[in-house]
């Protein structure tokens, strides 16, 4: 059963465009992210990347293309997809009228997790929130925040994990601490994780493959580690500002 | 053939009732208003009794008329109060990314309002009974059909107002409030269907309330209720949730494919 569950990516997608009106924002994009992997979707602000997370999770329909999670068509069963996927967003954090734990409970319910207080108690263990467990979330700083939208995002184990920005508004201490833990993530289990971030230092250390959109295309992929030498740049970041630019005038 | 998981559905309860258990100004409008209403109208039906030479008993037909329209007005208001928690909490992003689908969400919203009509009707029904002496013995077994009709449409409304503010955006909350009071005149809550003009009656024969208020003023009268007229405004009420429904789900793919979902805040995506 392992075996064949490998075989499939936990996330393909082929020729995937969405428009609104006249603006193209995703444009016939095709990757995968395997299992154990770590993929890291950059580019500027407008490439298009919350936009293809958004179709990912189902919440934006594409206008042509196909997502597969798992192997499985999110258009066609997207209620058993979804339940093995997960996210986190910096601009989605979860009710602030509900305390850590209430969230937890009915998000974990709402993905079906299976012994769900345990699962609760090791996620809280997990991102140090045991202590704000019973306090309300609008009341929390944005990083501690965040800290729940992670535990939350990992509550039901999933086998593909979406995450924008995850570390915007966290202090680098913390930040460190989250991408260990989304290490360990993909190194312990077989989930896969699409990963956008503007912190090239974070994307080098963290992702195993990059993809540079750029008006809703894909550029650049590679090695993080050794793409920027392929194309006779010295840093991660050197080559974003690079590609961006050449992006911005191409379009 | 799409499953149904009765934990996603317990899901959207649990979070309406951690936020009526945690909120005051929750809690508070759940009985404070229906119970504002009965004593209003109950002094109001004593007076009228005193006061009117014509031997009717007000008791029954205003204050009975007033309990089944609040409890209709609870049932729209349970449904689209637990929609606005969503929007109000910018949550939609979180919800409709989880494997939730429209048919479990909306059964969530329903049984919410289930369970904080259900707690307007009893603060009514000892409201009315206890203090103003009203007797449901006078409305028999019918007063079951009554409250099904009017809950029926009153969730079928709840959900058609709750596609009206998702397709139109946050503002558009203050659209929604006033609708059972823009009913109120056609579904002849307080008078005979025959007192309004031949136009208002056209519509008021398209209301399921107004079968129960014209049943329940032939009830008190002492006559007998036509059940056929009762039993096609229950069919309408079942045609209007199906209709409300597929407005939902009309509404919610529209958003789904133009990104507004995803943007709610901002109301429009153009």
């Amino acid at each position: 059963m392992i075996g064949i569950v490998m075989l499939t990516k936990a996330l393909s997608i082929k020729d995937l465009r969405k428009t609104y009106g006249a603006l193209v924002a995703v444009d016939g994009i095709s990757f995968d992210v395997g299992h154990n992997e770590i993929v890291g979707l950059l580019g500027p602000n407008g490439a298009g990347k919350t936009t293809a997370i958004n179709m990912v999770l189902g919440v934006l329909e594409p206008d042509t293309g196909t997502i597969l999670i798992e192997g499985t068509d999110i258009a066609k069963r997207r209620s058993w997809v979804i339940e093995r996927t997960n996210f986190a967003a910096v601009y989605a954090p979860l009710p602030g009228n509900l305390t850590v734990y209430q969230n937890l409970r009915i998000f974990g319910l709402l993905y079906g997790v299976a012994d769900l207080p345990g699962r609760i108690e090791a996620v809280l263990r997990e991102f140090d929130l045991g202590k704000f467990r019973g306090v309300k979330c609008g009341v929390l700083s944005s990083g501690e925040q965040t800290r729940v939208g992670l535990a939350k995002a990992l509550l039901n184990n999933p086998r593909l994990l979406l995450l924008d920005e995850p570390t915007a508004s966290l202090d680098p201490a913390t930040s460190r601490d989250i991408r260990t833990k989304i290490r360990e993530f993909t190194a312990q289990g077989s989930g896969g994780v699409l990963w956008t971030s503007h912190n090239m230092y974070e994307v080098e250390e963290v992702c195993d493959r990059v993809l540079f959109l750029s008006r809703g295309r894909i550029l650049l992929e590679g090695d993080p580690k050794t793409l920027p030498g392929e194309h006779g740049k010295e840093s991660l970041e050197e080559l974003f500002i690079s590609v961006a630019r050449e992006g911005l005038e191409a379009g | 053939m799409k499953r149904v998981r009765f934990n996603r559905i317990a899901a959207i309860v649990l979070r309406h009732f951690y936020l009526i258990r945690g909120s005051f100004s929750r809690l508070f409008p759940l009985f404070a208003w229906v119970a504002v209403d009965m004593v209003l109208w109950g002094f109001i039906t004593r007076y009228l009794n005193v006061v009117t030479s014509s031997g009717l008993n007000f008791v029954p037909i205003f204050l009975g008329a007033v309990l089944l329209w609040d409890f209709f007005t609870r049932v729209m208001h349970g449904v689209t109060t637990a929609f606005f928690e969503d929007v109000w909490a910018r949550n939609f992003l979180n919800i409709f990314a989880t494997p939730l689908s429209i048919g479990e969400y909306l059964s969530g919203l329903v049984l919410s309002s289930i369970a904080t009509s259900l707690v307007g009707l009893i603060v009514m029904l000892v409201l009315a009974t206890a203090v103003f002496g009203l007797s449901f013995a006078g409305y028999g077994i019918m007063l079951v059909p009554f409250l099904l009709v009017l809950f029926l449409f009153g969730i079928a409304l709840g959900i058609f107002a709750s596609a009206i503010v998702l397709r139109l955006g946050p503002a558009s909350e203050w659209f929604i409030w006033p609708i059972p009071a823009l009913v109120s005149p056609f579904a002849g809550v307080f008078y005979p269907i025959s007192t309004l003009p031949l136009w208002m009656q056209y519509f008021s024969r398209l209301l399921p309330p107004s079968y129960v208020f014209e049943g329940m003023r032939t009830v008190i009268s002492g006559a007998a209720v036509s059940g056929s007229n009762l039993f096609w405004g229950g069919c309408l009420a079942v045609l209007y949730i199906l209709f409300a429904c597929w407005c939902f789900t009309r509404v919610y793919r529209h958003a789904v494919r133009t990104g507004l979902i995803a943007r709610y805040s901002a109301e429009t995506v153009s």
